[in-house]
């Protein structure tokens, strides 16, 4: 297409304006040699599926994170300074509160278009840290996590880390009454650790809780050091994600060695610029029409009221899932100091939880053992195990995520709360087990589906007599781009223990070659070139 | 023991019996209260307390007993006040739906009249607090109401009166659009798992301006669009995965759908 337009250089205007143009690219060129990385940059080639969007989304939504909030800077006091507020909004006229508290309210009631920008900065929060974690599930289900991509995945990863914190250090900005409750719980868990956490306790907030620092130091984080810190991950993650090219899903005529996409200029550019705008209208629209974090019904903060039904933003509700999962009285009293375990196993959980997911392809690349570079998507079915790793894990999280809003399943679904959190203690523990299990059998069961469609092809529900008068129904045989896609993919079998090159077997081996049957034991063969064409003589 | 009044109650002619007292008293009371408008309100007639203790009987008495002392079914009402019935009945509490956590909001099962009247006879019994003055149900101040609201009642009711979970299934409801009568007998009277809020604790002006606020918040709405049912983040965080992101989504794939 490019070659085409390329050739009708009459079409293009020859006038000032392209002389202009022209020079311009010539003078840049000269003193910043880009036309080197224009070309090498543009002719890169990106697949099309829709999975490798939502990398985009969460792109997107950051850029509109950015513009809005660099509206609300202008308005923002990040301060606590005590103030009486006197804007419009008639039921905290006179009301004693923090300046952060009485400017937020300015921004939503007084400011034009203030209401407007916090409602998009805060939509598009919470879409940030779900489209990366949209993202990072697709990643993992497709194993595009692994060799070169392992170093750029502990990137994505502490993304969706500092996304976690840059939404949870935003939330507490207002100094409302309900991200006052969630800092209260973050520092009543930093006090929970044994020996230094009333200091750092201290140190956060500039004496005993809440003190008058804390909103100007979140602030810094929050608008200065987070950001920072996001910008330059995501410029190493891009980097990375060219240097590795993006893998893609199996098909004719893709290999390991190619990329079958467009290039980024023009055509995925133009579909990246176009996309921008969708999620930038999407946001709009939801931040126009439905309302988020109405501040000004929770009131300023005061330690003393604690409202029912405080739940953080969704990103961290698997914390407070975890808070709220672990049953009370977990406390040891020794040396005159009390041990909270009640605090202390929620935190190591969570820390564990968290290094698994970082540390899951060095994992899998060590029980695997493969050191090829992989460039293909698989599909989850093609990896049995770990598509069941995958699951459990979700299953898991899902669990910490339901029990944060524990309360509001009991008023609506007209259940007992403590129903809801033995219930959910139960499937905490058992529940991951239950959805290793069936997420294996069903990935093995569609692979032997896929192994059924390729040697015999479709039913086609035709059936014939035979002259000889035997019937039998015909089979309609896939065709050699559906083929394709169901026949190639890697097969691995369980490691066998062998002694080293001294002879021994470590420990170390032992473990791996267990692990490797683990993975491995249960699989489904992919469908041979001789088991093809023995099936189609027939 | 109970045996006696539940057959009385059954007798063919006690609806018959039922309907000429209904009909005697709220004529009564008509002639009355066309007459002398005034201090109705507080004076019940003997006609009226009479009309109430005959629909206690039918209504409410095999629960708490004939005499309101109450049974093992139901507690006793002796000095639970006027006002005390008000919420009740006038909420559609009671008569109880069923047996559970505790008694639900339904539509309401009395005309005006039939509630006043009943409360009259439960008033009777003993002292007990009754109606307030109508000064106390309007005007107030606002932001001095949700002060104390975040102060008294958001540790069950939730901050922005979108109700709670208490223990054992039972819950704070949610306070969007009550009647004001009800907002405040339900602070004096402490019905079901609430406390009460006494005088002395919250004097009459601040339970007004507790009442402004609530009334604040119904005549309002959601100024910045759609309040997903004022949960706060939980429903926030559904609504950004279910609708945002499954909306991006669907777009994603349409945009990398091959044309046909």
């Amino acid at each position: 297409m490019t070659v085409a337009t390329k050739s009708k250089p009459s079409r293009q205007p020859s006038g000032a304006g392209m002389r202009f143009v022209g020079g311009v690219a010539n003078y840049l060129d000269e003193r910043t040699s880009i036309s080197t990385a224009v070309k090498t940059l543009g002719r890169k080639i990106f697949p099309d599926h829709w999975s490798f969007m939502l990398g985009e989304i969460a792109l997107y939504s950051f850029v509109i994170i950015l513009l809005s909030g660099t509206f609300l800077t202008l308005f923002f006091e990040p301060s606590m300074t005590e103030v009486h507020y006197d804007g419009s909004y008639a039921p905290l006229k006179g009301i004693q509160m923090s300046a952060a508290y009485s400017s937020t309210l300015n921004i939503s009631f007084d400011i034009r278009g203030g209401l407007l920008m916090r409602q998009v900065h805060h939509w598009a929060a919470l879409l940030f840290v779900a489209s990366i974690g949209l993202h990072m599930l697709r990643v993992f289900f497709t194993g595009a996590f692994r060799k070169p991509r392992e170093i750029n995945w502990v990137v994505g990863f502490l993304l969706f880390i500092m996304a976690m914190a840059e939404g949870f250090t935003g939330y507490s900005l207002p100094d409302d009454l309900l991200s006052g409750n969630g800092l209260r719980i973050i520092d009543g868990m930093i006090k929970g650790i044994p020996g230094i956490g009333l200091w750092i306790s201290y140190l956060l907030f500039g004496g005993e809780f809440p003190g008058n620092d804390v909103v100007p130091r979140l602030y810094m984080l929050h608008i200065m050091l987070l950001p920072a810190i996001v910008i330059a991950l995501i410029a190493v993650h891009l980097v990375l994600l060219i240097v590795n090219k993006h893998t893609q899903f199996a098909g004719p005529g893709r290999t390991e060695k190619n990329v079958v996409g467009s290039p980024i200029l023009p055509v995925f550019a133009a579909k990246a610029g176009g996309f921008f705008f969708l999620v930038f209208g999407v946001t709009m629209l939801i931040a126009s029409l439905v309302t988020i974090n109405p501040i000004w019904a929770y009131g300023p903060y005061d330690p003393s009221p604690v409202s029912a039904g405080t739940q953080p933003d969704w990103y961290i509700g698997f914390a407070d899932g975890m808070l709220r999962l672990i049953p009370s009285g977990w406390e040891i009293v020794i040396f005159g100091g009390t041990l909270s375990l009640n605090l202390i196993v929620p935190i190591v959980v969570l820390m564990v939880f968290l290094l698994v997911v970082a540390a899951y392809p060095f994992f899998e690349a060590w029980v695997t053992g493969d050191k090829r570079e992989h460039h293909i998507a698989e599909r989850p079915r093609n990896a049995p195990t770990r598509t069941a790793i995958g699951a459990a894990g979700v299953t898991f999280y899902g669990v910490l995520w339901a029990a944060a809003s524990s309360d509001l399943i009991a008023t609506h679904f007209r259940t007992t709360i403590e129903g809801v959190i033995v219930t959910l203690q139960v499937l905490l523990i058992v529940g991951p087990f239950i959805a290793f299990w069936l997420t294996k059998k069903v990935a093995l069961a569609l692979q032997r589906k896929d192994r059924e469609l390729v040697l015999h092809g479709y039913e086609s529900s035709r059936i014939v007599r035979l002259p000889g008068g035997e019937y039998r129904e015909i089979h309609t045989p896939l065709d050699e781009f559906e083929q394709w896609k169901l026949v190639s993919f890697d097969e691995y079998q369980p490691e066998v223990l062998r002694p080293n090159a001294r002879g021994k077997i470590t420990v170390g081996a032992r473990l791996r070659t267990g692990l490797s049957s683990f993975y491995f034991e249960d699989r489904i063969a992919p469908v041979t070139k001789p088991e093809l064409e023995s099936a189609s003589q027939h | 023991m109970a045996t006696s009044p539940r057959r009385g109650r059954r007798h063919p002619l006690a609806s018959i019996a039922l309907l000429l007292v209904g009909l005697f008293a709220s004529g009564g009371a008509y002639a009355l209260f066309t007459g002398a408008a005034t201090a109705a309100d507080n004076v019940p007639s003997a006609a009226q307390v009479e009309n109430g203790k005959a629909l206690f009987a039918a209504n409410c008495a095999s629960c708490h007993g004939l005499n309101a002392e109450g049974t093992k079914a139901g507690p006793s009402l002796v000095g639970v006040g006027a006002l005390a019935v008000e919420f009740q009945v006038g909420t559609g509490r009671m008569p109880m739906a069923g047996s559970g956590p505790q008694a639900e909001k339904k539509p309401v099962q009395f005309a005006q009249d039939e509630i006043d009247a009943m409360a009259a006879w439960v008033a009777s019994l003993a002292p007990g607090p009754g109606m307030p003055d109508a000064e106390y149900l309007s005007g107030g101040d606002a932001s001095n109401g949700a002060e104390l609201f975040r102060i008294n009642c958001a540790m069950c009711h939730n901050v922005a009166g979108a109700g709670g979970a208490l223990t054992e299934g039972k819950f704070a409801p949610n306070l969007h659009n009550i009647d004001p009568v009800h907002i405040y007998a339900a602070m004096v009277t402490g019905p079901q798992n609430m406390p009460v809020f006494s005088d002395m604790n919250i004097t009459p002006e601040e339970k007004r301006d507790i009442i402004a606020y609530l009334k604040f918040m119904d005549e309002n709405g959601s100024v910045g669009g759609l309040d997903l049912g004022a949960l706060g983040p939980v429903s926030e965080g559904l609504f950004v995965w279910i609708f945002a992101l499954g909306g991006l989504v669907a777009i994603t794939i349409w945009l990398t759908a091959k044309s046909n």
